[in-house]
């Protein structure tokens, strides 16, 4: 096995800490918006992991589908739900009975 | 309501308590893991020259535990399914028409993503690649498409769509049977033909898996030209 040096243990501590952090500033948020945004980091991050993990084919995977697709996925369903959200306002506002 | 917040500090207490078991549990369990997992590394490097590939992930994913990618691409083909199960395309905000910058950088960044989807795909067999990589980059630029307001023509929503949906999968079972057929195991290749059979199925694969992964950006069915 090689030596791992000191730059290493850094790079290594600080991705491992700052892979920890992203998620749990992604689950605490309550900006939907905001979360997926450190959700899509979370995933590039941890494809920098799994390139230290000596597992680049599970981080090419981890980069496209994990950070890539899945954030896009995410967004749409979350631009989806304003929409409806919006909608559904409407419509509330429409059938309110109307006082004199 | 003191009542209530005595009832949720008792929550929280169980919430607690039931957490540290569970990290306790976990941590016992990664502390009694052996220290050198025998693993499965050497039958796989013993078999590598049998496998038609060089590269070892591709030779598990598509040779040695092709039968586990089989299910995978069924489980994404299902979970499409559904997602058109759920009815059709919603109806998309009145968005204008995609800025300049969008439009060009689909215009230039599709054909490379394609080039780059068939770079992952070729280099698959001897290096860090394969069909769920390429696939996942021909999603990315169906996706950009998708975003620049391209859709799918009627014309091409209704049987080719589904005909590029299955071909991956219609192609990895069709390699299985034939080689029932011939008096082998499922997806037992025999080593002359191993490399080309990888091919042929990680090509039809990774189409299947771009398309589906960008109909699921979709998220909906479709509309299908009406027939007449």
């Amino acid at each position: 096995m090689e030596e791992m040096t000191l730059l290493q243990w850094a790079f290594d501590g600080v991705l491992g800490f700052a892979l920890l952090w992203l998620a749990w500033r992604a689950l605490a948020s309550p900006d939907l918006f905001k979360a997926i945004v450190l959700f899509i980091a979370f995933g590039l991050l941890m494809a920098l992991a799994w390139v230290r993990l000596d597992a680049p084919d599970v981080a090419l995977a981890e980069a496209a589908i994990g950070a890539g697709l899945t954030g896009a996925l995410l967004l749409t369903a979350l631009a989806r739900l304003d929409l409806k959200n919006e909608t559904e306002t409407v419509h509330k506002e429409d059938n309110t009975p109307q006082s004199p | 309501m003191i009542e209530k917040t005595k009832q949720k500090t008792l929550f929280r207490l169980v919430l607690i308590m039931l957490l540290s078991a569970l990290a306790a549990g976990l941590g016992y369990v990664v502390l009694s893991l052996p220290t050198q997992a025998p693993g499965l590394s050497e039958q796989v490097t013993a078999n590598l020259v049998r496998s038609g590939v060089s590269n070892p992930v591709t030779a598990v994913l598509l040779n040695f535990r092709g039968y586990d990618t089989l299910l995978e691409m069924g489980v994404l083909l299902l979970a499409l399914v559904g997602v058109w199960s759920l009815g059709g395309i919603p109806e998309q905000r009145k968005s204008s028409p995609p800025g300049p910058v969008l439009d060009m950088l689909a215009r230039l960044l599709v054909p490379l993503l394609i080039l780059v989807a068939g770079y992952l795909l070729w280099v698959g067999a001897y290096a860090p690649g394969g069909a769920f990589q390429a696939g996942a980059v021909l999603a990315a630029a169906g996706v950009l498409l998708l975003l620049a307001g391209w859709r799918p023509g009627t014309r091409f929503s209704g049987l080719p769509l589904r005909i590029a949906l299955v071909t991956g999968l219609g192609i990895f079972v069709a390699v299985g049977m034939a080689l029932i057929l011939l008096e082998r195991r499922l997806l037992e290749y025999s080593p002359s033909f191993a490399g080309a059979l990888i091919l042929l199925i990680e090509v039809a694969a990774s189409l299947s898996i771009g398309i589906t992964l960008a109909a699921l950006f979709l998220g909906g069915r479709p509309e299908v030209e009406p027939r007449r």
